[in-house]
């Protein structure tokens, strides 16, 4: 018999249907895998008594017809999630101790759906980077390993979610993106990984990080999980002012294994000098395989790509500095004490904030204050009309898009956070969605010449990921991605 | 436009953020680095180009103006570092 822990979310949710095993039991299975996977450092907060109590309901609500569409599924939840009652950190010394008194929406709806939590997964602080190693409380380790036996970063920001999914640690995780955050991650650790559009999923108690650009989306094993669990985090809520009234379509069905027809966007902006021979190839095979299932192959041009990645380094530290500038020592989390109010703010931001953030924080204060604004605020969003609009004029001609998820597979420790901008450049294709709120989605599709995951990138219209899982699920199809990690860290322990 | 130590510390204190002097320095070497490979965008020419406000069409929503929300005094100082008297506490602001 196949562990407990190795089902997928659609599996596991027929099973318990059919009473094979109880929430209880597969809840217990995880929290099992969660204690045995310690030493990845995914697990900022275990929640197991929480855990079995939520499992128990599960079982009693299937028991009286009543089971949600994810009931007695365990899930790990992104650290920046607020969780009533739970530590809540962003992965940040300036939240020491801070317990929410209230739910975010998107865990709100898991929750009211049946999903069981595990407990909260580690990030990139504040959700800024690329590898998860800023987080304060330590990197996490990617449980896959390449040939060379050396540690990978599990890619950032999502990263604890990607490693406990990806290492059987729970079956399902939410992740946040911003720039390519549940994406590169999720390509990184052989995940499916959806960002949905701006506005899908209810940012209201998530911690805010560049509040144009943040969106909620789920990291699962498979395109049909990741379905599943973006049906229960999406929907309308009058409490995020930029979360659209529009009814949330059963993605489950949308996966439809036809896509014949469709016109698939390549642009050629995106075959940059200097990407991996693997990743074109990758690429290309991608190509091959949307011919191969009936679609289209359009070649199309998105012109102001180059310009996507400084344009978001302008507008999301400017968004950031503006963000953090609520964590000042008084409300909530740290602080170190000074002769007067503003000692003891800059002592409390000083000691809170590492050194990325306390860059970004400088960044945007920078191209915020007075003489700069117009030169690079200002320019930066025009420049970002222009992005949006290459999108647009694409999306006239094609349905989706299919491009490399990230320029390289996950990298060694240490090896980018010398120079920010080499760590930076690891957004290169997943920057411009967020800049335009379209959809995109990261689907394995093969393993790099060194053993490691690799992910392709399909990008949608507004509103239209029904058409991105549809077309990720055929991606996930063709590749018969299968390869998991060997579970080292059990034999360490 | 190259920033050097004293604009660091002039932007740091903009943004309340203590920089002990000998981090002035590597910092500003940081900065100058991200802020001269974002120049490139001076390259592309945005005559008439409206800057982007919102990825969403939409109008921002407006609804009643009614209470929704209130008597949550304990739940919002929970969390604080100093609470007294049903307040946030702070150092001392005027002399």
């Amino acid at each position: 018999m196949t562990s407990l822990t190795d089902l997928t979310i659609a599996e596991a949710l027929a099973a318990l249907d059919k009473g094979e095993f109880t929430a209880r039991e597969l809840t217990g299975a995880y929290i099992a895998e969660v204690e045995a996977g310690r030493s990845l450092n995914a697990f900022t907060t275990e929640t197991p008594e929480q855990a079995l109590a939520m499992a128990d309901a599960a079982d009693a609500a299937r028991k009286a017809g009543e089971a949600g569409p994810l009931a007695g599924i365990p899930l790990a939840i992104k650290d920046l999630f607020c969780t009533k009652g739970v530590l809540t950190t962003a992965s940040s010394h300036i939240l020491d101790g801070f317990t929410p008194p209230y739910e975010s929406t998107v865990t709100s709806n898991l929750w009211r759906d049946g999903a069981v939590m595990l407990g909260t997964v580690s990030l990139d602080e504040f959700a800024m980077g690329s590898s998860n190693e800023t987080s304060y409380y330590g990197p996490v380790e990617n449980p896959w390993r390449a040939g060379d036996g050396k540690s990978r970063v599990p890619g950032g920001s999502s990263g604890g979610s990607a490693t406990a999914v990806a290492a059987r640690l729970a079956l399902g995780a939410t992740g946040t993106d911003t720039g390519g955050s549940i994406r590169q991650p999720a390509s990184f650790c052989g995940l499916a990984g959806i960002k949905p559009t701006y506005g899908r999923c209810s940012r209201w108690g998530i911690i805010a990080f560049a509040s144009s650009l943040d969106q909620a989306g789920p990291l699962a094993r498979t395109v049909e999980d990741a379905a599943i669990l973006l049906g229960s985090m999406a929907g309308f809520d009058p409490r995020d002012s930029t979360s659209i009234d529009r009814p949330v379509p059963d993605y489950r069905k949308a996966l439809t294994g036809d896509i014949r027809g469709l016109k698939i966007g390549i642009p050629a902006e995106y075959r940059m000098e200097g990407t991996p021979a693997e990743i074109i190839e990758l690429w290309d095979r991608g190509i091959q395989w949307m011919k191969d299932a009936g679609a289209q192959i359009v070649d199309i041009s998105l012109p102001h790509t180059q310009y996507a990645l400084a344009t978001y380094y302008v507008v999301a530290p400017a968004e950031a500095s503006s963000n953090l500038a609520r964590y000042d020592g008084v409300r909530y989390g740290l602080r170190e004490p000074g002769n007067n109010l503003i000692e003891m703010y800059e002592n409390t931001r000083g000691a809170g904030f590492g050194h990325e953030v306390q860059r970004r924080i400088l960044i945007g204060t920078y191209v915020l204050s007075a003489g700069y604004y117009d030169a690079y605020y200002l320019k930066a969003q025009k420049v970002r009309t222009l992005i949006a609009q290459d999108f647009e004029q694409a999306f006239g001609r094609v349905d989706a898009i299919l491009t490399p998820t990230a320029p390289s597979a996950a990298f060694v420790p240490g090896e980018k956070s010398d120079d920010p901008i080499s760590m930076y450049l690891n957004d290169v294709f997943t920057v411009p969605a967020s800049l335009a709120g379209i959809p995109g989605m990261s689907v394995p599709a093969g393993l790099s010449a060194d053993g490691l995951p690799l992910g392709l990138q399909i990008l949608g219209r507004p509103f239209e990921e029904e058409t991105v899982l549809r077309v990720g699920q055929m991606v996930e199809k063709a590749a018969r991605f299968d390869a998991r990690p060997g579970a080292w860290w059990k034999e360490a322990a | 436009m190259s920033v050097d130590t004293k604009t660091v510390a002039r932007i740091a204190h903009l943004a309340r953020l203590r920089l002990p002097e000998d981090k002035l320095e590597p910092m500003a070497g940081e900065l100058n680095r991200v802020l001269s490979w974002v120049e490139q965008l001076s390259e592309v020419n945005t005559d008439n180009v409206p800057p982007l406000t919102s990825v969403v069409h939409a109008r921002l929503r407006q609804r009643d103006d009614v209470v929704t929300d209130g008597d949550r005094r304990d739940d919002v100082l929970a969390n604080a570092p100093d609470a007294q008297n049903g307040f946030f506490a702070v150092p001392k602001v005027i002399e």
